[in-house]
Order: structure tokens, then sequence, then C-alpha cells
């Protein structure tokens, strides 16, 4: 109950927050040049000045900038998404559609940046200074420079092309119909490529956390005091260290929900994903506001989610920090 | 980086030379039945009925489900698909059609007159790009028959414009699906569709796949030979080209490759690259000039800037073979319209360059500046971005100065045809088989402002206005053709667009294909012969 009235107050906190991004990214677009029916021209090739007044008609662009927003604001309210002008069906549906890939290519690439990050820190810090140390230290340090779209095409190149091992891009194999186990089998073989292009830049931030937030925590007095307790050393580690080094990574989960959502974009367009990201940038191109609109809107809703459970996580780590007050 | 591109321009010559006969010898080979076939889909539209949006973008998926009356053969030449025969009345006022029997839509009711007559009035007239233009004075329909379709015209239509326009703008769409049913273009069948073609619709996944299956009740015996089609959603370049050496891509149409990708796959025995079965996609590249900036409006200028690019340079560094100077507003593929006399040719000449520009009253100011001009290029491919760098460094040597300002395709029509915010532009320009088509009216004065790919340059010119429109209305073939000629030669002479580079997209496709590239559209064709070897 108390997760609950929390859950609620959060979100009514976040209400004016949501809705000054929607206006503000609403007058951002306006101010790029040509609309959705420049955009649509663009694609037919051409069309003639006739058809392009009734098209703009049909979309609603003939009016205001402030009677749109308006109109879509008091939609909002209602908790219409509006209709996607490049989908020709409804936002919510276009959105629903995009959300599987998305959520299930950023859960599997942030537990796997998540877990070996908090491995390879924990091995790093416990060998600080030494081979194993320096070796994982230079691999994400390497991890972290590298850019992400150059990573998943050389991953294309040595796995599908060379090795064929994994299929170089797509959420399924289309020619052939799997059912079942076999199905999911398939979407896992084809997001493994994807998971480890945006997880390992991801891995590299939390092994560097995880290693200097362990050193940290080793140096406190009650780690000593376990020690001189006679406690052997994995369970110092951990019980009493890896529990207090594990906040900062939490924190950092939190933050970069929002940004994997992003980073998602270029991932997502290597690999042939339809995911929501390349649903936001083609938005973009296309000037489809209402499709860009309900992506940013649930996106923020994803975000607020996110550092919602991140918060019941730290009480649950440290027990200091409550959720009541 | 240029010696890169150079030498990867000189393994193209290669591929080039061995595309002359791409197709080896399989004559004596048996088609194979079965199979699936994927096509690289670079970029999802709003529809796929092409009868509504003339682009590659549509035809490339609705052209093997949906059919059209006439198609080009090898050869260029306008064959029946859905019409067997057509005859034009003397005054050209009336052309008719006479249909195929026998033929059926996938939901299986017939094919009948009252289709083409129903698509011809709502949808080509009314609604298909370039199509309300082509079908301006069409007034009627008549359907005596369920076989014949007679077309009436307020004014003459030239039978070979007709015939030239209808392979892209003569796709028919099922009446008895449309009539009726609310808003045209809302009509949930625009992204289902149904035809008589060889392939029947069967699932489209946005952002992912579409998926069409072979037709059983195809009206050609024995096609197609394919099972299924599966085009893959895949917007970038790199990747369509890494999925291709995956063999999880068969074909690449239109150029939906990199130059670079292009040139290596061409060197890959695994892989055909060519132009060959797109001569009936020709583009030029264009340079076109507002003639509201004072400075352009001189012809000695806009002279002046055409023989300051040295366009033979530019095409033998970032082009490779696949391109070539390009001589006006026809292209030489167009062996119908091509004249043999093009007009003035502007060859690169930096000399008479800075002397018109001299003449004109624009001597250099400080730092050896004449003036300066805002260049757009159009985003839809590499080379119009590398052209107009190599716009704003060769100008730079003249002495004007150049600003390139880049924007998306939206951005691009919006601020050049209806903002006209530009001074100098530089995009495409697609010739479809008939200059009637979309090419006169880059030139025409009187278009309305906003409508994208026609003249807003702010230029009128009585004669070339009087060529088009008598060249629109006349019947004579060999007149007309003579009438283009005029045309091409006034272009060339008041140059308010140049067209300095002429292109044919490339394909790239899986050596295991046969019968493809085999007609000058084979992109945007049925496929109901195309099959896959073992």
């Amino acid at each position: 109950m108390r997760v609950l009235s929390l859950a609620g107050r959060r979100l009514a906190a976040s209400i004016p927050t949501l809705f000054l991004i929607l206006i503000g990214v609403f007058l951002l677009l306006q101010l790029a040049p040509g609309d959705t029916v420049d955009a649509l021209m663009a694609q037919m090739g051409g069309g003639d000045a006739a058809t392009a007044k009734q098209l703009r008609e049909f979309y609603g662009l003939d009016l205001s900038v402030w009677a749109q927003l308006g109109n879509y604001l008091w939609r909002l309210v209602r908790l219409d998404l509006g209709f996607s002008a490049i989908y020709g069906k409804p936002v919510a549906t276009v959105i629903a559609e995009r959300l599987p890939a998305t959520i299930l290519l950023m859960t599997a690439s942030l537990s796997f940046a998540f877990f070996f990050g908090l491995i390879l820190g924990v091995v790093a810090a416990r060998g600080v200074n030494k081979w194993p140390d320096t070796l994982i230290s230079t691999l994400g340090l390497m991890f972290y420079a590298m850019p992400t779209f150059w990573f998943g095409l050389m991953a294309i190149v040595v796995f599908s092309i060379y090795l064929q091992w994994l299929p170089a891009g797509g959420f399924e194999d289309i020619t052939v119909s799997y059912t079942g186990l076999r199905r999911t089998l398939d979407i896992a073989l084809h997001l493994v490529l994807p998971t480890l292009t945006l997880g390992l830049f991801y891995m590299a931030i939390y092994l560097r956390i995880m290693r200097g937030s362990m050193l940290e925590v080793l140096n406190l007095d009650f780690v000593r005091t376990a020690r001189s307790k006679g406690m052997d050393e994995t369970r110092v580690v951990v019980r009493h260290v890896l529990r207090n080094a594990l906040l900062p990574m939490v924190t950092l989960i939190g933050l970069q929900a929002g940004t994997m959502l992003g980073g998602s974009v270029v991932v997502e367009s290597v690999f042939s994903l339809p995911g929501l990201g390349r649903l936001a940038y083609e938005s973009v191109i296309q000037r489809d506001l209402n499709t860009l609109l309900g992506i940013v809107f649930v996106s923020a809703l994803l975000v607020i989610a996110v550092n919602f459970i991140v918060d019941l996580l730290y009480a649950r780590l440290d027990p200091r920090i409550t959720t009541g007050s | 980086m240029d010696m890169t591109r150079r030498a990867a321009l000189k393994t193209s010559a290669a591929i080039a030379s061995s595309v002359l006969f791409p197709m080896r010898s399989f004559a004596q080979e048996t088609p194979r039945k079965g199979g699936v076939f994927t096509v690289h889909y670079g970029a999802e539209q709003r529809q796929l009925n092409p009868s509504l949006q003339a682009s590659t973008g549509v035809y490339i998926i609705g052209g093997k489900i949906q059919e059209q009356l006439v198609d080009l053969d090898a050869k260029g030449q306008p064959v029946g698909v859905l019409a067997e025969s057509w005859e034009a009345s003397p005054d050209g006022k009336t052309i008719t059609f006479k249909l195929r029997p026998g033929v059926t839509w996938h939901d299986g009711k017939p094919f009948t007159s009252a289709d083409v007559q129903f698509t011809a009035m709502e949808m080509w007239k009314k609604i298909l790009n370039y199509g309300t233009t082509l079908q301006l004075f069409l007034t009627a329909v008549d359907t005596p028959d369920p076989l014949t379709a007679v077309f009436r015209y307020e004014r003459p239509m030239p039978l070979n414009l007709l015939l030239r326009a209808l392979p892209d703008l003569g796709y028919v769409s099922p009446r008895h699906l449309y009539e009726g049913k609310g808003d045209i273009r809302q009509n949930p069948v625009n992204l289902a569709p149904v035809g008589t073609g060889p392939f029947k619709f069967v699932q489209y996944e946005r952002g992912q796949h579409v998926i069409a299956e072979r037709n059983a009740n195809y009206w050609r015996a024995n096609a197609p030979y394919l099972d299924r089609i599966v085009w893959r959603v895949v917007t970038d370049r790199a990747a369509a080209a890494a999925q291709m050496e995956a063999g999880q891509i068969h074909y690449s149409p239109f150029s939906g490759l990199t130059i670079s990708d292009s040139a290596r796959l061409g060197k890959d025995p695994r892989f055909i690259v060519s132009t060959k079965g797109n001569e009936g996609n020709a583009r030029t590249n264009t340079i076109e000039f507002n003639f509201r900036r004072k400075e352009l409006a001189d012809i000695r200028v806009r002279r002046a800037i055409a023989h300051a690019l040295d366009i033979p340079f530019f095409i033998e560094n970032f082009l490779g073979d696949f391109a070539k100077r390009g001589t006006g507003p026809i292209p030489s593929v167009s062996t119908d319209f091509y004249p043999a006399d093009n007009g003035p040719q502007y060859p690169f000449d930096k000399k008479l360059a800075a002397k018109l520009l001299d003449e004109a009253g624009f001597k250099p100011g400080a730092g050896g500046t004449r003036f300066s001009l805002r260049l757009l290029p159009a985003p839809w491919g590499e080379d119009v971005s590398l052209f107009a760098t190599f716009i704003q460094q060769s100008l730079a040597d003249v002495g004007i100065k150049v600003d390139i300002v880049r924007t998306d395709g939206g951005g691009f029509l919006k601020q050049v045809y209806d903002d006209h915010a530009f001074d100098l532009a530089t995009g495409w320009h697609q010739y479809r088989n008939d200059p009637a088509v979309s090419t006169t009216v880059w030139y025409r004065s009187g278009q309305p402002k906003g409508a994208p790919w026609t003249n807003q340059w702010d230029w009128t010119d009585p004669t070339i206005d009087k060529i088009i429109d008598d060249a629109a209305t006349e019947v004579d073939a060999a007149k007309r053709k003579a009438l283009y000629g005029d045309f091409v030669r006034r272009a060339n002479t008041e140059l308010p667009i140049w067209t300095p580079i002429e292109q044919i997209f490339l394909t790239a496709i899986s050596a295991k294909a046969r019968n493809h590239s085999n007609t000058p559209r084979w992109g945007s064709s049925s496929w109901h012969d195309l099959w896959l070897a073992e």
C-alpha cells in the first residue's frame, strides 16, 4: 500500500515535467522547415499543389500552431495520443507494436551490462594493480571508446559474414515461420549481437564504477572489523562490501535507462530491429508530430518507472534510506 | 580519402565491363519452381498501392501485387499487361483499350473495364502524383462492355505519351474494394493491396518486413516461379550490404547500397552489380538557379557557373563508371526522345567563367570574392552531397563563395519549392520515359507555389512554354520528337537549370537470380518470370 501511494505521488509530481517536455518538443519541431506533407511529397517524388492543400487539411495542418498544440494537449488529457500520419493508425497502436523489441533489447543489454560490469568490477578490485585489474581496465577503456555503430558493423562482419554463427539483422527469421520455443530461441539468437553492441559500452562504465566503489568500501572501518572478527574473505566481500558498493551502480541504472532508449536508435538501425528508437528517428524525418510526441510520452513514463524501481531497490540495499519520507 | 575512393572506382571499371553480359549463358537451364526471394527495402512508404503513389518505394512491393495496363518490354517498347491492344482515334481525343479476358483479382472477383474506369477517374486523375497532370484533360472512361475501356480526352492525348506514362502511372485497383468505402487515401486495402499480379499480399510488419506469396491463379501460364518474396526493412546502407553478404538479402534495388559497398560487392562472384534493368529510371543531377537573385538572373553568371565545374573530373573521381556527362533534360537512354543536337554544352573553362563574371559586372572584391550564394543540396543520395561540396570548392576558384545548407527531405522541398529560400539547389531530376510526365514541369511557367520538382525559379520564357504546350498535345510522334529537340536546345541555351550528370540506378543482386534485370524498369516490374537457382 505504501508503495502504491508512493508511486502515485511520484507520478503526480512528474506530470508538470511531462507536459513541459511535450510542449517543448512540439515547439522545437515547429522550427524544423517543412511539415509531414512536404515529407510525404519528398517520398512520393512529386505531387501537385492542390493535393498538398487537401492533405494539409486532412492532417489538421491548416490550423495555427497554437490551435494545433491546444488540440494535442486536450487529446492527451483524455489519454488519446492521436493518429499517426505515416502509419495511418492510432499512435498508441504504433507504439505498442514497437515497444516489445525496445524493452527486450533494453532489458537484455542492461542485465548483461550490470551483471558482467559487477563481476568484472569485483574481480578488478580484488586484484587491484595486478594483471587481472590491468587487463579488465584496458578492455573496459576499449569498449568505452568504441563507437557503437562501428562495433555493431564489425560484429556483423565477424559473426555473421565470416563465421556465419549469428544472423546479421532483423528481429526473427521471416523466410521460415517458427512457433513456440523454437521462435523464442530464434529471437534470442537475433538479439545476441545487438545486446552485446549496446551492452558493452555500458558494461565498461559499470565495471569502472564498481571497481572504484569496491575499493572505497574495502577500506572502510567496518570491513576491517569484519576481517578482524575472523570472517573469511569471500563472506566479507559478498555480504559486507558488495551490498554497499552496489548503491552507485543502481543510481547509474536509473539515470541510464533514458540514455539507453536514445542509444538504441543506432543499434536498431544497424541491426534492423523494429524498436522505438528507429520509430522516433523516422517520425522526425517524416515530421510526424503525433507519433514523436507519443514516443516522448511513453519514454518519459518508462524512465519514471525505472527510477521508481531504483528508489525501491535503494531501500532494500540500504535500510537507512527509507521509502517513506 | 581521395586515393582510396579512386582505387575503389578503378575496380568499378572492372565491374562495368563484366556486367555487359551478366546473364552468362543460362538459356539452357530449366527454371526452378520455388524459393524465397529477399529484397532490401530501404525506405518504408505510407502505403503500398501504386495506383495512388508513383514512386519506386511503392513499385518495389505494389508492382508485384498489382498490375498496370501496359509495361515496357526488353527494348523499352510498350507491351500489354492487363490491356491486350489499344487504338487511338485520328484526332487523338479517344483512346480505346481492349482488356485481357479471364483475369481475376486475388479475392476471386473478375477484373473488368469497370475497375479501369474507377481507377482512372478516382485515383489517376484525382490522387496519383504525376497522374493528376497526365490525366488533367481526361473527361470520361466509357465501358461499352466488360473488356473495353474507352478513354475520352478534352484535348488530344498523344498515344506514345500515354503508353510510355502508363507503365508507371497505369496500375489498376479493384473497384469493389474502394467504391463506397470512404476516403480512398485511408482505405486499409492500401496497406494490404489486392491486385491481379503474380504475387498475393500476405503480411506487413511495419519496420520489419513485407511478405507476398505466389498467386496460384495467375493469368500467365506457369508463372510465377518463386514461392514467396520477402522485403526486409533495413534503413542502414552498410547493414544492408552486410546482410547481402550474410545471405539474408538477395537484391538491393535503386542504388540502395553505398558507392563503396557497391564497388566491393561487384568484385564478389556471388553478386552482380549493374545498371542493367534500370534504364527506365534514369536521373540527372541538377543545379537549379534562383532568378530572384539578381546575379543569377544574369545568363552570363549561370553560364560562368557551368563553365567553372570540371564535370568529367568529378565523375571520374567520385561516381565512377555508373555515371556520365549529362547533355540536357532528356537523358541519352531515352531512345524515343533524345535529340541529335542538344544545344550548348558548357565545357570546363575556368578562364572563360571568370571572363563572363567580369563582363556581368561582378568584379572580385576583398579576398577575391565576387559574391556569395546559399546552396541547398537535396538529401537523396551521397552523390548529391559530394556534388554540393564539389560545387562549393569549384566556385571558390572563380570567386563565388558558396555556403552549403544541409537539410532533410521535407525541409529541402519546403525551402526550395515553397519558401524559395535558396540561391542554388542541387538534386535529382527523375526522367520517366516521356518528357511530358515529369520533365517539362521543371521549365513550364505558371506552376503553383509549393509544388515540388516544378519551375519555382521565378523564370518565365514564352518560347519554351509554347514548345511544351504544343508537344503535350501533338499526336504525330515524329513532330513530337522534333518539338522536344527544340525544348532541350532552348533549355540548354537559357539554362534555368543545368543537368550536367546523367546516372542510372544501380542494382546489386545475388548471382543465383535468373531472368532478372531484363526490362528497363525491372525493379518495379512484376517479376513473374524471376527464379532462383539452387
